[in-house]
């Protein structure tokens, strides 16, 4: 697979590291009432979907930039690469 | 039918004409008492065990596609108990004992061939973790012998013993490990089911569950709609997409796993053997072929096809581990999807929907798991309570903190 980095142009996929679905972002506060439950949701439950998928993928043997990576489960086509900071700004976090 | 070598013998005398076929093609049925999704190992085995050991007659399995189509036909067929934990390790030994018993018991030859699974060392701390496992094993009455190098080059001479880097120091072997014939098990759970009253209807996709007020009352499928008291699913890789149709997340990420089979050579390999220092695992087949393989190719995917990257990897774990293997030519290349859990263990539960029930999380080791995981779906099933030997694989152990990770690796699917 080749992932077309926003800011290098295409790279091959074996210069990256997966970690998964891209919800990951979305770290729970864990001052929450609820963290608990929330925790439990963020660390083990996944959409896993079969078709499009949003996720994370980590530059390491490059520019170490964390990638938010759309890519079709069932064909394994990448439609979309964004970096994850832009991803988490547009959420309104501040990093 | 009765297979035998009587009725070979009489069927060679009568030209093969009189064999007739192994299971039937009924047409679905408007309502069971019970419909098991998915016509893998699992699910396959599970309508076996229903009916024969908790004689519930109006069973179905119901396969989108071919039965042994799925995993079960497209792994590379060891079996072990070699695990550490207690979740774990007295419910693999249950399935070898199953294993050692299974052809008798379903009259079909499944070519369950005990070689041996040895597990290289090739470091001291490593040879610390086998003994440690191997004494884990023990304990759980499981067979389990360590070897120092002269004991492995005894059994597989042509290893790289001297390699600098790695060296063999020594293994872990359990005797009572070894392989066997993938779709004979498909086709033998078939069989028995079948000719014990249950229903296998092949080409018949779940496209939903009809749940009412929560419970669930049957499924929809292609063929229409099928009312049944207990629905069991057991898709193995399709867990998360098959459940999401019943609203549910499940602690499983879907991953692709290749395996490789080479031209057929003269015996070499004695049993199976992986490297401890790479991800590669290699036995050999009665028909003389190297079956090999390595990791999952590492993120989601359905495809049941991997990429090139990981192919690169396994051949170099087995030109690190047995140089020679660079003469011999590929013949064929795969890929399945499977069901990796977050710790890395199965989960046979009832879930919160009434009448409904799981079995998945198998990861890439639930060939071996087979007969167990289908005697303990069916008790589950029949009974309502877990089987002794799968009380751990409960979904809320994720909740509670009491995760079974035998590998130490956290919620990281695509390291386990
Ligand atoms: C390359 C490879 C190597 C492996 N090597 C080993 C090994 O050496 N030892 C070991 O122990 N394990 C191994 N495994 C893992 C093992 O094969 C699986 O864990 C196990 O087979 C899964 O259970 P199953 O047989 O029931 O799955 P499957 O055979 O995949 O059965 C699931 C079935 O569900 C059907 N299905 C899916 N969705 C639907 C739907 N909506 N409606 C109806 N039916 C549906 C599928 O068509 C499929 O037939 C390997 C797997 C692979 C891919």
């Amino acid at each position: 697979m080749i992932i077309n980095h926003p800011l290098l142009g295409p790279r091959d996929s074996q210069e990256f590291t997966y970690l998964g679905d891209a919800s990951l972002i979305e770290r729970p506060d864990w001052q929450a009432a609820d963290a608990v439950d929330q925790f439990y949701d963020y660390l083990y439950l996944r959409d896993n979907p079969a078709g499009l998928h949003r996720e994370l993928w980590y530059h390491e043997q490059g520019d170490r930039s964390w990638l938010v990576v759309t890519r079709n489960t069932l064909t394994h086509d990448i439609t979309s690469v964004e970096l994850a900071r832009d991803v988490a700004k547009a959420k309104g976090r501040s990093t | 039918m009765r297979y035998s070598g009587f009725q070979v013998l009489k069927q060679a005398l009568s030209g093969h004409k009189g064999w007739g076929r192994a299971w039937r093609d009924p047409e679905p049925q408007s309502q069971y008492d019970i419909v098991i999704v998915g016509g893998g190992g699992h699910g396959l085995a599970t309508a076996y065990y229903l009916a024969r050991s908790f004689a519930k007659a109006r069973v179905a399995v119901i396969e989108k596609g071919w039965i042994g189509g799925g995993n079960v036909g497209r792994n590379t067929t060891i079996i072990r108990s070699n695990y550490l934990l207690d979740g774990n390790e007295p419910f693999y030994e249950y399935s070898m004992k199953l294993w050692e018993g299974l052809e008798q018991d379903f009259n079909f030859n499944a070519m369950v061939s005990q070689r041996g699974v040895l597990n290289l060392c090739h470091t001291d701390a490593q040879r610390d973790a086998f003994r440690r496992r191997a004494n884990g094993m023990r304990l759980n009455g499981v067979d389990a012998e360590l070897l120092d190098a002269e004991g492995v080059r005894k059994m597989a001479p042509f290893l790289n013993f001297d390699s600098a880097r790695f060296p063999i120091k020594g293994g872990l072997l359990q005797p009572r490990g070894g392989t066997v014939r993938h779709d004979a098990v498909a086709w033998g759970y078939a069989r028995g089911a079948d000719s014990r009253g249950v229903d296998i209807i092949q080409n018949c996709e779940v496209v939903g569950f009809r749940i009412e007020n929560g419970i669930c009352l049957g499924v929809e499928t292609t063929r229409g709609y099928i009312a049944a008291a207990k629905v069991g699913v057991a898709v193995a890789g399709s867990s998360g997409a098959v459940m999401a149709k019943a609203g549910m997340r499940l602690p499983i990420e879907s991953h692709v796993l290749q395996a490789f089979v080479s031209e057929g050579l003269k015996p070499i390999i004695p049993g199976v053997i992986t490297y401890g220092a790479g991800h590669f695992y290699v036995s050999q087949s009665d028909k003389g072929g190297l079956v090999f393989g390595g990791d999952i190719d590492g993120y989601n995917s359905y495809a049941q096809r991997g990429n090139l990257p990981v192919v690169e990897d396994v051949c170099e774990g087995g030109m690190s581990l047995m140089p020679m293997i660079g003469r011999a030519k590929l013949l064929r290349m795969w890929g399945g999807i499977m069901d990796m859990s977050m710790d890395g263990s199965p989960i046979i539960d009832k879930t919160d929907i009434g009448g409904l029930y799981f079995n998945g999380g198998w990861c890439y080791g639930g060939f071996k798991a087979t007969p167990a995981s289908g005697m303990c779906f069916a008790h589950l099933l029949a009974t309502d309570t877990p089987h002794p030997t799968a009380t751990a694989y409960r979904f809320d152990r994720f909740r509670k903190g009491l995760m079974i990770d035998e590998k130490g690796m956290g919620a990281q699917p695509n390291l386990h």
